[in-house]
């Protein structure tokens, strides 16, 4: 199939401003669940709200675009009345770690078997430019305007503290190994974490003169590093990519299961 | 074959309905007095092969009830002041959507923490207007354990045929009191199915686009049709739209599904009311002490009447309006301020002559506390 096939025509065009990290994304996203040969009828794609999270409209799945923060919490109800669904959850980094990190962390700790993809733009695109929980110390925003005062989560070593058992990191410059990482997350049995850092140059990049699109993704390749990589050794400072968690841990609906039978032999 | 008969707590009622109309899908997040539902669900959904989910959250449970329902199950959360707070938006987000669900409130005494294990009828506003924005809503409510169970399966079948979240307000009263309750036999209550579309594969399936009695087929995720679901107003295949004409129609549908069906979804029970120039209007736990006031007083002739609501939202202003027409006096009996007062002093055609009794103090309301206030309004003094 082609990419073309996975979208919804009917949707264009889409709300995202050129040289937006999003549209990156939603291809590697589509190229990696066409090369896994996955049916259009067994995914279930949830989102919550933000630019990132428009991206449920445009493609051609079961499609479920809810509330700030919540699409977890959907999620789960989705999985657990049919885990024979693939569930791909692809949130912005406000909506997964601020006001859905009470829902990120638990949805980990119960390794349910949903797909959770990190749209890290590090900014709120879609209400202008505040800063988020991703932001970083030093960095400005509309609400931050002397600067940011708070220190970023490290979003793989929250999902890691809390559970997940895959948690991966890329970018939106290292698309081959985008799609990789997106094809092992989904088809990983268990909450798998993929954060991909990206770009919002209409607000992260203007307002913190980073440049256009293209320096952004600049950026994106000289202030990260392959786990473990040489470049990495040498330059601590860089940021880690690659997989960071692939265990084999009980899934939650697997273990719901067992308590069916449990409740059923007594 | 004797019918089963059970004695057990009104909150134990509410699960026996909620199974007895098809319930498969439970999130919950623990709340006095609302706890025994989850925790009976926890026991009993497994044994059907149902799905029990403690979530970390209320907002989380009323979001994963939610999804389950867009697969085609019979979902339900319950809940208690505090956490149908948290609810709001969600439910708001299922009146959008037009997923059914059924919410349950065990009111207790409030606002904020307040009274925990106290009786209260406080959020009788609050499930008509909790969540934010202009739309209509299903609250329905009983005052004995068989009416409970009657009235959850009714609430369940209220949100299938319209596709909406349907409220059903239980208070601390109801929810621990004991009494008998007979299971009805398989069928003796109609259950509404979901109406699943007859669109073939492949052929273009409108999920908001409502049929001419207005009710929509709905397909399940994972199903044949992909189609999107969202809170933002849509177009008929569900996709975002700002245009004017379509969120007109769109913001009508929702209201008018539910405003123009009162009658078909408008539950009352009638006591005395023929000859009486004292109508009593009450529901829940208050309706007791109203009904037991009035055969008491029946007993010494004085023409008390009661009209018990069942149906709380859309509001029965017609049967209201109707039983009131020759009363001298309307008591509104409830454990609030006035919430349903102020609605019925909108409907009667002499709003001077509505009169609240009621407390607020965490105290069940006695037929003695009803009955002193009726000696006032008749100016016999207490
Ligand atoms: C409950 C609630 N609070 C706030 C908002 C407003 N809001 C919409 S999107 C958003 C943040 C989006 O940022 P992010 O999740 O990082 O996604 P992005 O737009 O950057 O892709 C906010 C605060 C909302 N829609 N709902
Ligand atoms: S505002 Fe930022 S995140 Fe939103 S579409 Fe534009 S570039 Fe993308
Ligand atoms: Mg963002």
């Amino acid at each position: 199939m082609s990419v073309r096939e996975y979208l919804r025509e009917r949707f264009m065009p889409h709300l995202w401003c050129p040289g937006c990290g999003h549209g990156i994304i939603m291809n590697n996203l589509i190229r990696a669940i066409e090369s896994l040969g996955i049916k259009k009828n067994d995914i279930v794609m949830v989102t919550g709200i933000g630019c990132s999270s428009r991206i449920s409209g445009y493609l051609d799945f079961h499609t479920l675009h809810t509330l700030h923060g919540r699409a977890l919490a959907f999620a789960t109800g989705v999985k657990l009345a049919r885990p024979e669904l693939k569930i791909i959850v692809p949130m912005g980094d406000g909506d997964a770690i601020a006001i859905g990190g009470n829902h990120f962390i638990h949805a980990a700790r119960r390794n349910i078997d949903i797909t959770a993809i990190i749209m890290n733009n590090r900014v709120y695109g879609m209400t202008g430019g505040q800063f988020s929980p991703l932001s970083g110390y030093g960095t400005l925003a509309t609400t931050a305007p002397y600067g940011n005062i708070y220190e970023a989560f490290d979003t793989v070593e929250l999902a890691r503290g809390a559970g997940a058992s895959f948690v991966a990191r890329t970018t939106t410059y290292h698309v081959r190994s985008m799609k990789e990482i997106i094809e092992k997350a989904i088809m990983h049995k268990g909450f798998s974490v993929v954060e991909i850092l990206s770009q919002c140059p209409t607000y992260f990049g203007r307002k913190n003169k980073r440049g256009d699109a293209v320096e952004m993704l600049k950026y994106l390749k000289e202030s990260t590093a392959p786990i473990g990589s040489e470049r990495k050794r040498k330059n601590p400072a860089l940021i880690e990519r690659g997989i960071f968690v692939e265990e084999d841990r009980p899934e939650y609906c697997a273990e719901y299961e067992k308590i069916v039978e449990k409740a059923q032999k007594g | 074959m004797s019918k089963k008969t059970l004695f057990l707590q009104g909150n134990e009622a509410c699960v026996e309905g909620a199974l007895y109309a098809g319930l498969d899908f439970f999130a919950g997040y623990p709340i006095t007095p609302s706890t025994e539902i989850a925790e009976m669900l926890s026991m009993r959904l497994p044994k059907k092969g149902g799905k029990f989910i403690q979530m970390e959250d209320e907002i989380a449970s009323m979001c994963a009830i939610i999804g389950a329902s867009l697969t085609g199950h019979k979902s339900m959360t319950a809940t208690s002041g505090p956490g149908f707070s948290l609810k709001q938006e969600a439910i708001g987000y299922a009146v959008m959507a037009e997923v059914p669900c059924v919410v349950v409130d065990v009111q207790r005494g409030g606002p904020s923490t307040g009274m925990p294990t106290k009786v209260s009828q406080g959020d009788v506003m609050q499930t008509r207007w909790g969540t934010h924005g202009d739309h209509a809503i299903i609250t329905l409510t009983a005052s004995n354990h068989q009416d409970l169970f009657a009235i959850t399966v009714e609430a369940f079948n209220l949100s299938e045929t319209y596709r909406t979240p349907v409220i059903l307000l239980l208070d601390e009263v109801i929810a621990h009191m004991r009494e008998k309750l007979v299971i009805p036999e398989k069928g003796e209550i109609p259950l509404v199915e979901r109406l699943w579309t007859s669109v073939k594969e492949g052929t273009d399936y409108h999920p908001y686009l409502p049929r001419e009695d207005g009710r929509l087929p709905m397909s399940d995720f994972g199903g044949v049709h992909r189609y999107n679901v969202t809170g933002l107003v849509h177009d008929m295949w569900g996709f975002p739209s700002e245009d004017p004409r379509i969120a007109y129609g769109l913001m009508r549908h929702l209201v008018d599904k539910i405003e123009g069906h009162v009658k078909e979804m408008t539950h009352v029970k009638e006591y005395y009311l023929d000859d009486a120039d004292v109508v009593l209007i009450s529901y829940g736990s208050s309706a007791r002490s109203a009904l037991h006031l009035v055969e008491n007083r029946r007993a010494r002739g004085e023409r008390l009447g009661l009209l018990e609501l069942q149906t709380l939202w859309p509001f029965p202003a017609e049967a209201v309006r109707k039983s009131c027409e020759r009363a001298e006096y309307v008591i509104v009996v409830e454990m609030n301020m006035g919430q349903v007062t102020e609605e019925v002093r909108k409907v009667v055609h002499d709003h001077e002559t509505v009169f609240l009794a009621n407390r607020i103090d965490g105290t069940f309301i006695s037929p003695t506390d009803i009955r002193n206030i009726l000696r006032v309004v008749q100016g016999k003094g207490v």
